[in-house]
């Protein structure tokens, strides 16, 4: 019994671990940097002899792929999803809802092969003609966003699926065809899970590493152009933590303080989703 | 005569589609973007594991197992040491994540009141950490590493990030399966004198193991394509011996992937497109056998 106790007990180590862990080198950073230059200086080079610590590169960085992600993943996501849910047989259901799991279980390393050697260089570039750079914040996002498409449409299928069957006839016996009785009553009802459906993807796209790091490039700028290369908060870790730094140097320190921004920054986005889920949630 | 045959129709038309605008314009595109939606998403699956094998199959021979990597010779390097370096850490993974996350799940399910300030506290815990991102699990490890003064680059350290990165998960599928045994198994047993714990270790437990088995395997087979946590223990990638124990150094096949698919010359892209094979082959059958095992004992429901 006291194993059971003690084990549960790790969740809760596990979280006092990281808020210290990003928090004691995070705050010997503060010491030396303000926040309210980090937060709002628009240069970030670390690295330099002349260094400078505003992480709002990085943040837009972050909000490009993030943003492009979500346009492919959410109208292709619920579609999947209301197609699963309310169209498919059972057994088309059961053959194509784990094939498209199967999109979340491929490495995100292999998605960032895929992004530098193929939608970047072939898609974008031969297929479509868009003066893409090597590393591009677009072809980044779209990966990433579709690495997210099965997150987003699993769980609005599940919250769809969960609709009751009632409703769907009553609405068939007041005359509605099928696409009205989708999006006017089978979508409302389902709405809370759809809406943390896709709050799960935007944490999932704001907090993953690998393909940002390979894809987008490792130049912290301001990013206005989608076709350039950009940094994200992840990437950042990433290539910083290759690199050799110190450990308590101010170099070392800068990765705890992105990490923690990044912490709290998902810890919101998950704050939203719970309160919007009790919001928006309908009693059947 | 006429109107009486004619009636049944008239009263069954309006249930069937076609009359009801379901074969509209509207509804038919409609349809096809949702059609359109799902297909996506599968042609991106197959295009990304053509592209892959394409571009790796050259790579796809002996030396790949069984050499080292090299920083000069991307014709005759391999996975070696990645390839054991994730047999190791995926060990551990799951010898850290199986017995911490099913007792913590059967402790919640079987043994906390629903009032218990302890147990909403976890519960709380395990859904803020599931949205945790990966990397920073890596910093926890780093941490704890530096904390008990062992070097960040061992297998321990990078067995404790994977792990603690899918508790998450399989405290809630082990969870789900434990919800779904029926409360007549426990009564029954607890009525034939078996203590609590007696009634979780030989009736409960055993039943859920199906449960159990295919979400712990989708957790493991996550953490087996996971990077970024184990590029915040740093200097992973020039391992060239095999890694033997616990506190060795180790690089994994992701890291390695990631590594090669820096570099500029083709040769290693091909290299690294051979090893995503290797690595999707490991996930898509470690997907396929949870699927397998899922299927196999939901037939009932």
């Amino acid at each position: 019994m006291g194993f059971l106790v003690v084990a549960a007990g790790v969740s809760i180590l596990t979280t006092i671990g990281i808020v210290v862990s990003l928090l004691l080198p995070a705050i010997q950073f503060f010491r030396e940097v303000s926040i309210t230059e980090f937060l709002t200086g628009t240069s970030w080079t670390p690295r330099f002899q002349d260094p400078t610590f505003g992480v709002l590169p990085l943040i837009t960085g972050t909000m490009w792929t993030t943003a492009i992600a979500l346009s492919v993943s959410i109208p292709i996501g619920l579609g999947a999803a209301i197609y699963l849910s309310e169209y498919a047989s059972t057994r088309t259901r059961k053959f194509f809802k784990p094939t498209l799991e199967l999109l979340a279980g491929v490495p995100s390393v292999v998605y960032g092969l895929f992004a530098v050697t193929f939608v970047g260089p072939v898609v974008l570039k031969e297929w479509l003609g868009i003066e893409v750079a090597t590393f591009s914040v677009l072809a980044a996002g779209l990966v990433l966003g579709v690495m997210i498409i099965p997150t987003v449409a699993s769980l609005a299928e599940d919250a769809m699926s969960a609709v009751p069957r009632a409703l769907r006839e009553a609405s068939y016996g007041l005359g509605a065809n099928r696409m009205r009785t989708v999006l006017r009553v089978v979508f409302p009802a389902a709405v809370s899970g759809i809406a943390a459906a896709i709050v799960l993807g935007l944490s999932r796209a704001v907090g993953e590493t690998m393909i940002v790091a390979m894809a987008a490039g490792s130049q912290a700028k301001m990013v206005t152009d989608p076709l350039e290369g950009g940094q994200t908060m992840t990437g950042f870790i990433a290539s910083a933590a290759l690199g050799d730094s110190v450990q308590g140097s101010l170099q070392y320190n800068t990765l705890f303080a992105v990490g923690l921004t990044l912490f709290v920054l998902t810890l919101i986005i998950n704050i939203i989703s719970i309160r919007l889920v009790n919001r928006f949630r309908e009693i059947y | 005569m006429a109107a009486i045959t004619a009636e049944p129709t008239a009263v069954t038309r309006p249930l069937t589609a076609a009359s009801h605008g379901e074969r509209n314009p509207q509804s038919l595109i409609f349809l096809i973007l949702l059609w359109a939606s799902l297909a996506f998403g599968i042609l991106v699956l197959v295009v990304l594991l053509v592209n892959t094998v394409l571009e790796g199959r050259s790579r796809i021979d002996a030396a790949l197992f069984t050499n080292y990597t090299s920083q000069i010779d991307p014709a005759t390097a391999g996975a070696r040491a990645a390839i054991l370096g994730t047999a190791w850490v995926i060990g551990t993974t799951a010898l850290l994540a199986i017995p911490i996350g099913v007792a913590a799940a059967a402790y919640l399910e079987e043994f906390a009141s629903k009032t218990s300030r302890f147990a909403r506290l976890v519960e709380l815990n395990v859904q803020n950490l599931a949205a945790v991102p990966a990397i920073i699990y890596g910093m926890l490890a780093a941490a704890a590493a530096v904390a008990v003064g062992i070097p960040r680059n061992t297998v321990i350290a990078g067995g404790l990030a994977l792990a603690l990165l899918i508790l998450p998960v399989v405290i809630v599928a082990t969870r789900e399966a434990l919800r779904a045994v029926p409360q007549e198994i426990r009564q029954g047993s607890l009525a034939l004198g078996a203590s609590p714990m007696q009634t979780l270790t030989r009736q409960t437990l055993p039943a859920a193991v199906p449960g159990i088995a295919t979400g712990t395997i989708l957790a493991l087979s996550r953490a087996m394509g996971e990077a970024a946590p184990l590029l915040l223990l740093g200097g992973l990638v020039f391992v060239k011996f095999d890694p033997n124990g616990l506190l060795s150094g180790f690089t994994t096949m992701p890291i390695q992937i990631f590594d090669w698919a820096g570099r500029s010359q083709v040769a290693f892209q091909e290299l690294a497109a051979a090893a995503s094979i290797l690595l999707l082959v490991l996930v898509i059958a470690m997907n396929g056998l949870a699927i397998i095992i899922r299927n196999k004992f939901t037939t009932g429901r």
